[in-house]
């Protein structure tokens, strides 16, 4: 009982200031604050004709896109080398690609910066930030790559090569179909990621922002609050709806390979 | 070269597989010949999955020389090798159809469409599963599934089949249906079927000859006659069927025995070969009799005392007391019209044959 009740406010602290966002988005007058005004669609209007977010929306998919590829081929490597062999310092290497899950963001951020610019004397673009997107996603993409390689039973493989395929023939006409569902499910999330960051892109990124640092800038401007929630509104409904396909994509690959669900990732 | 040499579709010679540090194979030499129901039986961690993965080509040996059909087959991949193998999980692809599954190995095959059609057909309706190709393949039962993964492995035309424990997952009754359409279906295609089991039963039902495996080496080659009647050590005549051992002596072939007195046997039944000194002397339960009013004896007779009785319906289990014998002797006897069913604590006899002693030294 008490743990319900704990539960159930914990849920309403965190979700609480999203409600706000739809609501806002809605509200008929640039101050945010009850009561309410009335309801518009003007905020979405208004969005629908600002350019400069249509180009930093451009640039956030076009990263987020690259940094989904990346880190889930990535995670398919490491998860299929931790599936099938036996190495030495096997954990330590799967440790150590797991770090970034727990390294603060803005620590990675400067010295991602400091490395690119001071070290390797690189310019900035969004070439510098989908390499930093790539390193903070693919944790997230190994440990859903592992769940799906390590529920496969090895037997597959050897039964495609018993029957005439050769190592990468086999890889692609069974493995690949039996781990598509986590492959999709990891691309969906690193996206996910990518698009919601702002740290690493706000350090990182180069003549051309991405969306979150477009909507921080917008800040300084309170007439333009209204617009980041109607902004904030349709990025929440894009996560939700992207985080959910991942889920589902995910429980069908477990299914697929007949295991019983250990536990969800999200 | 002998008759024998010329047909053994598969010869291995000293072969040895590590892993690591850890000595799986020690030393296995082995002829199997062309058409025949070959078992590896043994209990588990003997190293018989291990000894058909590398006759697959899934695990390469680590030292000794292997021939399939002629060929040394020295760093030859499983698709390159006239071996197919059906594996203790099947392995069935959830993600094709029964069909597809069967199918699968036709993929490199110049046939046309139909004409594999009609091979995949062909192969389903072999197995019993004629009209099944269209299923969905993770729908399946366990016996169907079984049967999904023999007529995925057939389809091909190997020379040998292997089968790892392919009746384990099964349940008691669909598993003594399979071995006996397992035994038809090899007689049928006429191809060398290799299979691992631990189950010793399956063993003797199913096989032309068995290799009973104990920590890496072969214990006893043989049909399963030899191996049941004329077991070369203790662990093979405890690991196939039940023995009691008796401790006695032996010169030459004759054997002292404690209770039961002096016997003359032949050489062959001193399947470890001839010896002299203190021994163990092992008689099947089956072979030794209670002796119920008006039946014949069998030469000898030992007088005892029912030390225990397990009633099975059409067989009965006593435990006897030999007088001079330490240990009880377990005896199995059929639950003939007329028999009765002996009392713990009866006075009984028990008639026995010299031909029936297996004589192995002591430990
Ligand atoms: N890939 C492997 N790596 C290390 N040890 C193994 C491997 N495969 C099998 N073994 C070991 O080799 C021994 C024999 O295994 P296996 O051939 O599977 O036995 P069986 O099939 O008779 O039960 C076991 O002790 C097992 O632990
Ligand atoms: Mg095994």
């Amino acid at each position: 009982m008490a743990l319900r009740t704990y539960a159930i406010l914990y849920l309403i602290f965190l979700y609480a200031p999203i409600v706000l966002l739809p609501i806002f988005a809605f509200n008929d007058g640039t101050i945010i604050a009850f009561p309410l005004q009335g309801f518009t669609t003007q905020w979405f209007e208004e969005l629908w004709t600002t350019t400069a977010l249509h180009d930093a929306v451009g640039n956030s998919i076009f990263i987020a896109v690259l940094t989904a590829i990346f880190s889930t081929l990535l995670g398919m490597l490491t998860a299929r080398a931790g599936a099938m062999a036996n190495f030495p310092g096997k954990g330590g290497i799967i440790g150590f690609i797991m770090l970034p899950l727990v390294l603060p963001e803005i620590i990675v951020a400067v010295s991602l910066l400091v490395m690119l610019r001071q070290v390797l004397d690189m310019d900035l673009s969004n070439w510098t930030v989908i390499a930093a997107h790539t390193l903070m996603s693919t944790p997230f993409s190994v440990a859903i790559l592992n769940g799906a390689f390590q529920s496969l039973d090895p037997a597959m493989e050897e039964a495609a090569m018993d029957l005439g395929e050769n190592r990468w023939s086999a890889f692609r006409l069974v493995i690949l179909p039996l781990v598509m569902p986590g492959i999709i499910s990891s691309m969906l999330i690193a996206f996910t990621i990518s698009l919601d960051e702002f740290i690493i892109a706000f350090f990182l990124t180069g003549a051309n922002p991405t969306m979150p640092v477009y909507i921080w800038g917008l800040l300084r401007f309170p007439a333009k609050l209204p617009v980041v929630m109607a902004l904030g509104t349709i990025l929440v409904t894009l996560s939700i709806v992207l985080l959910s396909m991942a889920e589902y994509f995910r429980r069908r690959g477990l299914r697929r390979a007949g295991v019983e669900d250990p536990g969800g990732f999200i | 070269m002998t008759a024998d040499d010329r047909s053994a579709l598969i010869e291995l010679r000293a072969v040895h597989k590590w892993y690591g540090d850890y000595h799986a194979l020690r030393g296995i030499d082995l002829k199997i010949r062309s058409g025949e129901f070959f078992s590896l039986l043994g209990p588990s961690g003997c190293g018989k999955t291990t000894l058909l993965r590398t006759i697959a080509g899934f695990e390469p040996i680590s030292d000794g020389v292997m021939y399939l059909d002629g060929r040394n087959v020295a760093g030859v991949a499983p698709n390159h090798r006239p071996t197919n193998m059906v594996f203790q999980s099947y392995a069935i692809f959830p993600h094709l159809s029964v069909a597809e599954n069967v199918g699968f190995g036709l993929r490199r095959d110049k046939r046309s469409k139909e004409e594999k059609a009609r091979a995949v057909g062909e192969a389903l309706e072999m197995v019993g599963l004629a009209g099944y190709g269209a299923r969905p393949s993770h729908a399946l039962s366990g016996g169907q599934r079984q049967r999904v993964a023999l007529a995925r492995a057939l389809i091909l035309k190997p020379k040998v089949l292997l089968l790892d424990e392919p009746l384990s997952a099964l349940d008691k009754k669909m598993r003594e249906q399979m071995q006996v359409e397992l035994m038809k279906l090899q007689r049928e295609v006429g191809i060398t079927f290799i299979l691992v089991t631990h189950d010793q039963e399956e063993a003797l039902v199913m096989s032309d000859r068995i290799a009973v495996m104990f920590e890496g080496e072969i214990g006893q080659l043989g049909d399963p006659e030899s191996l049941y009647r004329r077991p070369n050590s203790a662990r093979v005549a405890e690991f196939i069927g039940m023995m009691n051992f008796l401790p006695g002596s032996v010169s030459g072939t004759t054997v002292e025995m404690p209770g039961l007195g002096r016997a003359e046997v032949a050489a062959e039944q001193l399947t470890s070969g001839s010896f002299t000194g203190p021994a163990r002397i092992g008689i099947r339960p089956e072979t030794l009799s209670l002796l119920f009013d008006g039946e014949p004896d069998r030469g000898r007779v030992a007088p005892g005392m029912v030390d225990e009785v397990v009633y099975y319906g059409d067989m009965t289990y006593y435990d006897v007391r030999l007088d001079g014998v330490p240990e009880p002797v377990r005896i199995s006897m059929k639950n003939l019209i007329g028999r009765p069913v002996l009392d713990v604590g009866t006075p009984c006899r028990v008639t026995w044959d010299e031909q029936a002693l297996v004589v192995l030294p002591a430990a």
